[in-house]
């Protein structure tokens, strides 16, 4: 039985293993924390790729996509350099600390939701366009009736830049330093484990971070379309 | 919009929480995986802590990559297992002060039929010279740790040139190394320490051992005051010397996973 991973992921539950909570809590933190600061920075920088015209516009969306595939172990190696005490923001002593997973985790996402949503807003703007004209809108109020309009889509790329997040682990194990009970997550956990060649309660852990994610998603699933049925 | 303000808020609230967690007394310590993983830290470092209380957080990577994040000023103590290494670090300028605090030893795991039969070597030069001959699967680390920089003496010592299909770098930490070897059946070379506590096995198991130049000194280091001032010195001079006290010792040799005692204190 002990060898089973969904019996070692039951038990983890029903025992409540404080460890694994605060492990839980601690990656729940960090990744929602990142997203939701990826998206106050990434909606907008979408939403005015779409709207405006300017010089470099082309090579932008070009390297908005391209980044959406950057190797979080590069990320994470960059964000290492840029707060290693040797490094520019070093004075900070952020390294090794969750505000340093947050920041690493804002570099993997922010690429991921500026660039979809770019796509979106853009796709609604051509629907939109004649009206906007007829009102004589300006462009910069265009931006939130576009994003506002674009809000059910938008929450499936917040679930695509979620997923990103809690799902990398190059990361977060290079600038967290997977410290027990200060910077260890779900993820570092299952390496960690997987070295000690505790390979159920790896598994067992991964099952656990997967009910987690689909629980996330149900939620919004939910909200979506609540609010949708809401807005008729 | 009022509700994603608060939302904001409310995560910033939280991350300043965790950084709060973070104001107490903490130095953070760049070790090897040999010493985290065999479960040795969660075993001393509750009695430092209460004895101080100083929390000691470890950062578990491979020696090549301790030194280096110690050499950029990002960890305020270290320990590691690679004498050499260590009294160069020492002679460079960016330690004060190392200090012998344990040792363990090499063990050489295989397949258990044994196909290279270095289970009849009478020393280390001969089990190696006998994996080359056999040119049986190796997996090496391959990635600049203390372990590894062990290994490559090891094979120079017994004058094989480790090179073709057989020999695996494998650029990975112990534990996955050992996974690997698990998977293809290969010998590896293991910190005793972490071949103990692993629980991943299957074929493998314990072939040669006893040689004394399979000897695993671990070293703590005093960082140096005059490269990275901004480091906790004071803390970190208490954990040094805890670690060499009695009471350090005493802790290092407590620590038994299955009855059996992995790290041997030697502080002079």
């Amino acid at each position: 039985m002990e060898n089973n991973a969904f019996y070692v992921a039951l038990s983890l539950l029903v025992n409540f293993d404080a460890s694994l909570f605060g492990i839980v809590a601690l990656s729940l933190q960090v990744s929602l924390l990142a997203v939701l600061i990826a998206a106050v920075l990434g909606f907008p920088l979408g939403a005015a790729v779409a709207l405006w015209r300017f010089p470099g516009r082309g090579g932008m969306i070009v390297v908005l996509n391209a980044l959406m595939g950057l190797p979080p172990v590069v990320a994470g190696l960059m964000v290492y350099l840029l707060l290693s005490r040797a490094g520019p923001l070093g004075e900070w002593g952020l390294l090794f600390t969750p505000g340093a997973m947050v920041i690493a985790q804002v570099v993997l996402v922010l690429p991921i939701l500026a660039a979809l949503s770019r796509q979106k807003v853009e796709d609604l703007l051509g629907e939109y366009r004649e009206q906007f004209v007829s009102l004589g809108m300006s462009r910069s109020r265009m931006m939130p009736t576009l994003l506002w309009d674009a809000r059910f889509a938008l929450l499936t790329v917040l679930l695509a830049g979620f997923g990103r997040a809690s799902a990398e682990v190059g990361a977060v194990m290079m600038v967290g330093g997977n410290i027990e009970g200060v910077t260890r997550v779900m993820t570092t956990s299952i390496v960690l484990e997987t070295g000690k060649g505790n390979l159920p309660l790896a598994l067992g852990l991964g099952i656990v971070l997967l009910g987690l994610v689909m629980l996330i998603n149900a939620g919004a699933y939910l909200v979506g379309e609540l609010t949708r049925r809401r807005v008729g | 919009m009022k509700k994603t303000l608060n939302l904001v808020l409310a995560g910033i609230a939280s991350i300043g929480l965790a950084f709060s967690a973070c104001a107490e007394d903490h130095i953070t310590l760049a070790s090897t995986t040999s010493t985290e993983n065999s479960g040795l830290f969660a075993s001393i470092l509750p009695k430092f802590e209460d004895s101080t209380g100083i929390e000691v957080r470890v950062v578990a990577v491979g020696t090549g990559q301790a030194f280096e994040i110690a050499r950029r000023g990002d960890a305020d103590s270290l320990l590691v297992h690679d004498t050499a290494g260590e009294k160069r670090f020492v002679e460079n300028g960016f330690a004060t002060e190392r200090a012998n605090v344990m040792y363990n030893d090499f063990v050489l795991i295989g397949p258990a039929d044994d196909p290279a039969n270095i289970g009849a070597a009478t020393n280390a030069a001969e089990a190696f010279a006998a994996i080359a001959e056999a040119e049986a699967p190796f997996a090496s680390r391959g990635d600049d740790s203390g372990t590894n920089r062990a290994e490559l003496r090891l094979w120079k010592n017994a004058g094989v040139e480790p090179d073709g299909e057989w020999y695996r770098e494998l650029g990975s930490g112990m534990g996955p190394t050992l996974n690997t070897a698990a998977a293809m059946d290969a010998y590896v070379m293991s910190d005793r320490a972490t071949w103990v506590a692993f629980g991943n096995r299957q074929n493998l198991k314990l072939l040669f051992e006893g040689d004394k130049v399979l000897f695993n000194q671990y070293g703590s280091l005093l960082l140096s005051q005059e490269k990275h001032p901004h480091l906790k010195h004071e803390l970190a001079k208490k954990w040094h010397d805890w670690l060499l006290s009695d009471d350090g010792q005493q802790a290092i040799a407590d620590f038994k996973v299955d009855g059996q005692q992995l790290f041997f204190p030697n502080a002079q």
